[in-house]
């Protein structure tokens, strides 16, 4: 049975789909939006340690469940895992409305212009799929700021000489510093760095009818109690439901995307709440499920025409899966860092992002958010584990302890992806995916390299101790997936098209990080945005013009 | 750092003697249960293990802040796909202690407690390395989970102690 008609189902209400939802709604468009989780709310923040986004040994809290979504991965051995979303290997971002920019960190980096051209910059790299962007920074710069001033960024980043041009500051200052801020700048200046207050799509004044951070130490992987935070689900999608155009479905799993035996896209079948199969004849259909979840739907759309899954004509849907190869330091001090002020990061510097010797790029450094009593139970180094001695470590050390983190822009390797599995089914019936994968060697040699600039800087500030955090040759993903369905101009090599099409169809659009080429060496979520706002102009003009 | 831990020594008196006087604690310092998932024995060895991970010292250890509670009450919830590893690794590790000391774990002194976890045979490395993990969690986890009791690990590292916000029955652990 078959739903009355839309003009664009869009699926996954997360940063990208949040965003085209809005711009297609207030465009005159009558939009379903699909989203396979709940709606939270301030009111359902739970400051559990232990039971978060970040923290999941005792379950996540915003999805997806454990009871019905397993994925496989696949480790370096070749031994296959069946893993849980609240397990470690599952790569998780979230499922809820808002998706991870309900519970994120929330770091609102631009890319720097260089971060498109990769290829062009560095050359090609032997297997790698480094390569540049279809677009530049120029292209992405107006929805940047659009991005910074719809959802909200504070920060103040006029003293980051690296960074692309720029029309207008951000609409709100920084938080006012806390202890680790005080000890770090001056430092940094001293080797002759360049730190500044780093952005955040965070209320630091009253901003969009919303209160400013109230600065707990549950931040990162929780929900905000005072909805200080800004995600989609606080701001596009409030929009896009006021307009009356937009319809949200919450609780709805999609199956599949309908084709045509012409090879015409008509829209989607899903699972409702109460896992009814429904159709939603659609003129547009917009994916926006992340990496992983957005391939997948891709390959399980199977069809005669499309015997591999959409737009997997030559074998790109799912390759080049990416993430972040998250290293830095930890340095002990002998006199209190920590003032229990949240959200706790706050200083960065984009010093290496670019122009090391010898490296194809680099990464922002910045100070970690604040670690939570358990977090910190590994920070002994020297294998001390249990006993007196670990809790003597934990008594001297948790107030003295500064650590700096900075995310490695990874080399894309063709191998790293997401497949379907071959006998692993979600609870719906659907084959999951299935992930796979290594590092490339030169991502682990950059990331070494970020760890000793990130041990230099501590210090300099006094650290007494400093150890180095370096990632392994496994696949990275979880909250900064992206890269499984690259955006490009030639069908032969990429899965869209510069405005996010998915080429060989007239009407599939993929807007998520998976079309990003390379992921920047910054967190993602402004870049998704960003390149929301701009294809759904797009989309909204060509849509206009049809009318 | 000596002002704050004489105030949580001073709690940790107050409060140890208001629950040694409701009897609450067995003479030598133990839970008595009832336990969801432990038989007795097996929660003298685990509430040894925890204690020997976190031992008190000027600050109170896994056994006062009642760790244990945590891991069993896990055990029929979250951890419950851990139950045969806890069933099988507890009785592993009682029986190699038996042979080597003719004694229970938890019936040997502290210190012989401590001499034999540091020449563990390696068979039984996983399972106190997962004993270990459980009782870090419990231990500085939050306090709405029962195994950092009064928040008593906050109060040693020397962080606000705020209010249980927003617990509801989605926190609880399904009956055993």
């Amino acid at each position: 049975m078959s739903l009355p008609r839309v003009n664009a189902v869009v699926i996954g209400a997360g940063a990208g789909g949040g965003v085209v939802a809005k711009e297609l709604s207030e465009a005159g468009l009558r939009v379903a939006l699909l989203e396979r989780g709940r709606w939270y709310t301030a009111n359902d923040c739970r400051k559990d340690d232990l039971r978060n986004q970040r923290t999941s040994v005792l379950g996540n809290n915003s999805g997806p469940d454990d009871e019905r979504n397993p994925r496989v991965f696949v480790d370096r051995d070749a031994n296959r895992h069946v893993v849980l979303p609240s397990e470690g290997g599952y790569s998780n971002n979230a499922a809820c409305v808002g998706g991870g920019t309900l519970t994120y960190g929330a770091m609102a980096w631009r890319y720097q212009p260089k971060d498109f051209r990769m290829r062009s910059t560095y050359g090609a790299l032997e297997g790698s799929t480094l390569d540049d962007w279809p677009i530049s920074y120029d292209d992405l710069a107006p929805y940047y700021e659009k991005a910074e001033y719809e959802i909200g960024v504070s920060g103040d980043v006029r003293n980051d000489p690296f960074k692309g041009p720029r029309a207008r500051p951000l609409p709100m200052p920084p938080l006012s510093p806390t202890r680790e801020y005080e000890i770090l700048k001056p430092a940094a200046r001293r080797l002759g760095l360049h730190p500044f207050d780093l952005p955040m799509l965070r209320n630091s004044v009253p901003y969009n009818g919303r209160p400013p951070c109230m600065r707990c130490r549950w931040c990162v992987g929780f929900v905000c109690e005072v909805d200080a935070k800004c995600g989609t689900h606080n701001t596009v999608i409030p929009r896009a439901l006021a307009t009356g155009l937009c319809d949200l479905r919450l609780g709805c799993m999609v199956k599949e995307i309908l084709t045509t035996e012409q090879g015409k896209i008509t829209g989607v079948s899903y699972f409702d709440a109460h896992n009814h199969l429904q159709e939603q004849p659609a003129d547009l259909v917009i994916i926006s499920g992340a990496a992983i979840e957005s391939a997948r739907l891709l390959l399980n759309s199977k069809s005669k025409l499309f015997p591999n899954g959409l737009g997997n004509r030559f074998d790109w849907v799912g390759r080049n899966l990416q993430g972040h190869a998250y290293s830095g330091a930890t340095g002990l001090f002998d006199f209190d860092t920590y003032d229990d002020v949240g959200p706790g990061a706050n200083i960065a510097i984009c010093d290496y992002n670019h122009g090391n010797p010898g490296l194809r790029g680099g990464a922002m450094l910045a100070n970690e958010f604040i670690r939570l009593p358990f977090q910190a139970v590994d920070m002994p180094p020297h294998g001390v584990r249990w006993g007196k001695a670990h809790k003597d470590f934990m008594r001297k050390a948790y107030r003295r302890t500064i650590k700096i983190m900075g995310p490695t822009q990874e080399m894309p390797v063709f191998d790293s992806r997401v497949q379907l599995d071959p006998t692993v089914r979600d609870f719906w019936g659907m084959p999951v995916a299935q992930l796979s994968g290594y590092q490339h060697p030169h991502t682990l040699e950059i990331a070494a390299v970020m760890a000793a600039k990130a041990e230099a800087w501590l210090k300099e500030a006094g650290a007494t101790q400093t150890w180095r955090s370096v990632p392994g040759n496994g696949i990275s993903g979880g909250q900064h997936q992206a890269g499984t369905c690259r955006m490009g101009s030639d069908p032969k090599t990429s899965v869209v098209d510069p405005w996010c099409r998915v080429h060989d169809t007239d009407n599939l659009y993929v807007i998520d990080g998976s079309v990003h080429v390379t992921n920047g060496g910054f967190n993602p979520v402004l870049t998704i945005l960003a390149n929301a706002y701009r294809t759904s102009a797009h989309l909204a003009q060509s849509w206009k013009g049809k009318v | 750092m000596s002002k704050r831990s004489a105030l949580t020594r001073r709690r940790f008196l107050q409060v140890a003697a208001t629950a040694a006087a409701s009897s609450a604690l067995v003479s030598c310092g133990r839970h008595a249960g009832p336990w969801r998932f432990f038989t007795p024995n097996e929660a003298r060895t685990i509430e040894a293990l925890c204690e020997q991970i976190i031992p008190a010292d000027q600050d109170p250890g896994a056994t006062w802040a009642g760790t244990i509670y945590y891991i069993d009450s896990q055990l029929v919830g979250h951890f419950r796909k851990l139950q045969s590893a806890y069933r099988r690794g507890t009785a592993a590790f009682d029986a190699a202690c038996h042979s080597a000391h003719g004694q229970p774990f938890a019936a040997l002194a502290f210190d012989q407690q401590t001499d034999f976890l540091n020449q563990l045979p390696s068979s039984l490395q996983p399972f106190f390395d997962m004993v270990i993990t459980h009782t870090m969690q419990g231990f500085y986890g939050d306090a709405r989970h029962n195994g950092n009791r009064d928040a008593v690990s906050w109060r040693m590292l020397g962080i606000p102690v705020i209010p249980i916000r927003g617990r509801d029955h989605y926190e609880f652990p399904r009956k055993g």
